[in-house]
C-alpha cells in the first residue's frame, strides 16, 4: 500500500494506492476453466490522532489496485496517519505514514 | 478442556463485540454493508444502504466521470460538494451486476471530496449519492464503455 499525505493550509490530502487483485469472482481461469474466487478489499480506514477521518467500503467493482483520494481538516507535518484495509478473505494490511 | 483466565476474558470480549456488531443497524457502518453490496437492483441498494429510496437530484453534487471510457476496468470518478452536514458519499453503477461500487463515510472534519477508480461492466449511468442532513442528493452521468471491466 502506497500512501502520500500532504498538509497545506490546514488541510491534509491523502492519496492511497492499495496493492490488491480485486478479483470479481466472475473471471474464469483460462487454463483450468474454473472460476477465480472473489478476492477484494471490503474496508479501508484512515486514522489521525486516534480519530477515524475516512472509512471506505469497497466492492468488486472497484478497480484492481484501488486508488483512493480524500482530504480532511487538520494534520501537521510530521504527524502519523494509520491506514488499514481488510479483505473478504480476512487478510489485513496496516501502514503508517508521515504527513509531509 | 481448561480455559485460562486470559482466554476466557478474550472470548467474552470477542463475543460481546460480535453481538454489538449484529445489533447495530447498517447505517452506523459497524460492518461491511453486505446487503447493499450484494443487491442487484439499484432500489434495493438504496433501501439496504440508507433505508430510503427518496432521492433528490441536485446540482450541488459535483460528479466527475469521463463521457467515454476506453477501458471499463479503471474509470476515474471524483465526487465533491460544498453542502454542509455530509455523512456519506456512495457510487452506484446502474448496469453493473451489483450496482453499489463503493461507499465512503465522511466524519465531521473530513472534506466531502473523494476520488477513486471503478469498474464498469458495460455502458451505464453512474450515480453519485451524497447523504447530507439525513437526505439523499444525487447526480448522474452516462459513461460509454468500449471494453468491459467485469468478466474475462
Amino acid at each position: 500500500m502506497k500512501v502520500k499525505a500532504k498538509s497545506k493550509n490546514n488541510i491534509t490530502t491523502v492519496r492511497v494506492l492499495a496493492k490488491h487483485p480485486m478479483e470479481t469472482g466472475r473471471r474464469v481461469d483460462k487454463e483450468s476453466g474454473e472460476k477465480i474466487p472473489a478476492h477484494y478489499i471490503q474496508e479501508l480506514t484512515c486514522e489521525h490522532n486516534g480519530k477515524v477521518v475516512f472509512l471506505a467500503q469497497l466492492s468488486t467493482s472497484v478497480s484492481q489496485n484501488p486508488y483512493l483520494a480524500f482530504s480532511f481538516e487538520g494534520g501537521v507535518k510530521g504527524e502519523v496517519l494509520q491506514l488499514r484495509w481488510n479483505d473478504n478473505m480476512g487478510e489485513i494490511k496496516k501502514v503508517e505514514t508521515k504527513i509531509k | 478442556m481448561v480455559i485460562s483466565r486470559r482466554k476466557f476474558v478474550n472470548l467474552v470480549t470477542l463475543g460481546s463485540t460480535a453481538c454489538l456488531t449484529l445489533l447495530t443497524p447498517i447505517t452506523s457502518w459497524a460492518a461491511w454493508a453486505s446487503d447493499a453490496f450484494n443487491a442487484t437492483k439499484t432500489e434495493d441498494v438504496y433501501q439496504n444502504l440508507f433505508g430510503s429510496t427518496e432521492l433528490i437530484e441536485s446540482d450541488e453534487v459535483a460528479l466527475k466521470v469521463p463521457k467515454i471510457a476506453e477501458n471499463g476496468g479503471a474509470v476515474p470518478v471524483s465526487i465533491k460538494t460544498q453542502m454542509k452536514g455530509v455523512e456519506s458519499i456512495s457510487i452506484v453503477v446502474k448496469d453493473n451486476p451489483q450496482p453499489l461500487s463503493a461507499s465512503f463515510q465522511i466524519p465531521a472534519g473530513t472534506i466531502a471530496d473523494v476520488s477513486t477508480r471503478i469498474r464498469l461492466a458495460q455502458t451505464s449511468t453512474v450515480t453519485a449519492v451524497i447523504k447530507a442532513n439525513g437526505k439523499l442528493y444525487t447526480k448522474s452521468q452516462e459513461v460509454k464503455v468500449t471494453i468491459g471491466g467485469c468478466g474475462g
